[in-house]
């Protein structure tokens, strides 16, 4: 599958039987993959529409396999018909949704703040802490990338209940801050790396402070990379389950905390279930296709040399 | 902490370097830190005071001490500028991550060494009583465990089924198409849905087992009987293309970069050579592509020994623990049994060994792009 897509220089002076042939075969590879990639969003999309005839008979196209129904919708409360009446499931999928905007635009937010700062020192200064020199820092802050949150999830249940932070939300953005904080240093050491240091000389000889420097002449520069960091951090804050579903028991709990206990219940609604899925995926989805530039530019740093 | 400024250049002195600091100032920034040291310190004693029953001064919780680590970080920052000028100013920012970091992971990791060697169950009345290395030899003889933990190998070998895909999708996006930027967005999609609602999409319909299209499709292609998660190998290989599905589109990404940013006269240097596609593949392609591939499929790794969410809830580890990942292992102990001193020591062994085996990933790996280039 990999080779034949190497060849666009080759192709040229193919014939032009297997010219077709090639790209044939390359635009049937995309459109596969991208099948396998919307299909599932598809079927959940159109299941919260289906009726429970529709689910057992495997329906596919709405219209013409089956007709749309709000069923699902309206059990969460948020068909056409039931959104200005009052629904108990409505307050709890928004409360949960809140829950998620804020935890994941808090931490993300700290994480760019307090990472944006000790990348920029890191990449600049020379520090000298004990033994620890850059080097053996920016080891520390990048190792935390592989602790795996098991580790951390029992002990953080028990400090958690001692400093009454168990199922708040500044619990949970402070370990979510944790978690992507590796990743930011990641992309933002890398980002200012490719900003000359020549600009901050001259920011200092005409008078500005070092903090002034870095506020006024890097961070404008460093901007885009900034917002890519926060677009990657915002992603994993937003899907993460594991803490959320240890750490949080009323108040606290997120959007995947509510998908996933409702995946555990018994004879599962399949329309309400997709709806609420639906309703899940819907925000990331939309920042992936607006956004897709920052989260490619994000995901890309330090990979390339 | 910054003890000169040397960073290829060397800045203007435009700010006081440190012996032009006024002893006053120097002195006020020494007695800001004491007295911030020992107010953090008169805290933790108080507190321990009041919750060993010593006396009854004292606070419900331990949030005061979190206070009063903020109010001390607060006042070590403003003490470095005070007694070290421009120096302490780069200090500052370093300081909160730092600070930050080392007490989210240092303490709770100490803590949890500490639970490992108790035995601690949340839902019985005794109570946390230390009982050595117990748990240790508990875990020795623990063949879910042991079986988790040959999961995770099975899982992390995975990683190399995606890797291929991965490449072949980056080449495809890579070639001359059209509408490369919707196959991008499209190919992208998957990464940015909550692995959760995945489960459910996928794990729990589209993969039931009566009328999920995925089961339809098996039973039209001569599969009679297509339980995807009711035989152990079945299983485990439904979680793979799950996760698979979810995290190929952030391999594609990084090598889709590194395509991009290989050089175009190479490849044309190759074909005036003569050589086809499939020789300038594996003798031009592949090698640039290596470091590139080699940190995507470990950054991949390390993503995968975290392997959890998919199979809490989908199988919760069945049939029988057999598609259980140590961490998921790990939420049911607790979950389940409450067993927080064993679940403890399980997670704590966990880590070390991904320590080491991390460790010997990348020296391997450096090792392995050196000998190939």
């Amino acid at each position: 599958m990999s080779v034949q897509t190497t060849d666009y220089a080759a192709s040229e002076i193919r014939s032009p039987a297997s010219l077709v042939a090639n790209r044939v075969f390359i635009y049937g590879a995309l459109m596969f993959w991208a099948f396998i990639c919307l299909f599932p969003i598809y079927w959940t999309i159109t299941t919260s529409f289906k009726t429970a005839v529709d689910v057992t008979q495997g329906h596919l196209i709405p219209f013409i396999d089956f007709q749309p129904d709000w069923k699902g919708w309206r059990s969460l409360g948020l068909s056409p018909d039931s959104i200005f009446r009052t629904s108990t499931v409505r307050d709890e999928f928004i409360k949960r949704f809140m829950n998620s905007v804020i935890t994941s635009v808090g931490a993300s937010s700290l994480a760019i703040i307090i990472g944006s700062l000790a990348a920029y020192g890191l990449t600049r200064y020379r520090y000298k802490f004990a033994w620890f020199r850059n080097e053996d820092i920016s080891f520390f802050f990048l190792s935390q990338l592989i602790l795996p949150p098991v580790v951390l999830a029992l002990p953080f249940l028990v400090l958690y209940r001692e400093v009454a932070l168990l199922d708040t939300r500044v619990g949970l953005i402070l370990l979510y801050t944790l978690m992507v904080l590796p990743i930011v240093i990641w992309i933002m050491r890398d980002q200012f790396n490719s900003i000359p240091v020549e600009l901050e000389e001259a920011a200092l000889v005409d008078g500005l402070s070092i903090w002034g420097a870095f506020f006024r002449i890097v961070m404008p520069i460093a901007l885009p990379g900034m917002v890519a960091a926060f677009i990657l951090a915002m992603v994993l804050c937003w899907n993460e389950y594991f803490f959320a579903a240890l750490l949080t028991s009323t108040d606290a709990k997120t959007i995947p905390v509510m998908v996933a206990s409702q995946t555990g219940s018994q004879g599962i609604n399949w329309w309400s279930m997709a709806a609420l899925a639906t309703a899940a995926i819907t925000p990331l989805a939309v920042i992936g296709i607006a956004l897709e530039r920052y989260l490619i530019m994000g995901m890309t740093a330090g990979a390339v040399k | 902490m910054a003890d000169q400024t040397l960073s290829t250049n060397a800045w203007p002195a435009n700010a006081a370097p440190s012996d032009l600091i006024s002893p006053g100032r120097k002195r006020l920034g020494w007695a800001l830190m004491a007295v911030a040291t020992l107010g953090l310190l008169a805290t933790i004693a108080v507190q321990i005071l009041y919750k060993t029953e010593v006396d009854t001064i004292g606070f419900e919780t331990w949030r005061p001490v979190v206070y009063a680590y903020v109010l001390w970080g607060i006042a070590l920052g403003i003490g470095q500028v005070l007694t070290r000028g421009e120096d302490g100013q780069r200090a500052l920012f370093l300081l909160p991550a730092l600070l930050f970091t080392i007490a989210m992971v240092i303490f709770p990791t100490l803590f949890g060494f500490y639970i490992a060697l108790t035995d601690w169950n949340l839902s019985s009345f005794s109570g946390r009583k230390f009982n050595g290395l117990d748990n240790f030899w508990q875990m020795l003889s623990d063949s879910y465990y042991r079986n988790a933990l040959f999961n995770m190998v099975l899982y992390v070998l995975a990683v190399f089924v995606e890797y291929v895909i991965a490449f072949g999708l980056a080449l495809l996006l890579n070639a001359q198409i059209r509408a490369r930027k919707f196959f991008r967005v499209v190919f992208l999609m998957p990464l940015m849905l909550s692995p959760v609602a995945v489960s459910w999409m996928i794990g729990k319909s589209l993969m039931e087992y009566r009328f999920g299209p995925a089961a339809t499709l098996a039973r039209h292609l001569g599969w009679e009987n297509p339980a995807f998660f009711s035989n152990p190998i079945t299983a485990r290989i439904s979680i793979m293309v799950l996760d698979a599905w979810t995290f190929i589109p952030f391999m594609m990404i990084m090598l889709l970069a590194g395509l991009q940013a290989m050089s175009r006269e190479v490849l044309e240097a190759a074909r005036v050579d003569g050589a086809s596609a499939w020789q300038t593949f594996w003798q031009v392609t592949f090698p640039l592509m290596l470091p590139v591939s080699v940190t995507a499929v470990i950054l991949r790794i390390i993503f995968k020994l975290k392997l959890a969410d998919i199979i809490i809830t989908v199988t919760s580890g069945g049939p029988g623990g057999a598609t259980d990942s140590v961490s998921s292992f790990i939420y049911r102990e607790y979950r389940d049994r409450s067993n927080v001193g064993y679940g403890t020591m399980l997670a704590m062994a966990y880590l070390i060994l991904i320590v080491v085996f991390v460790t010997w990933l990348l020296k391997f790996a450096s090792r392995f792009v050196r000998n190939v280039n």
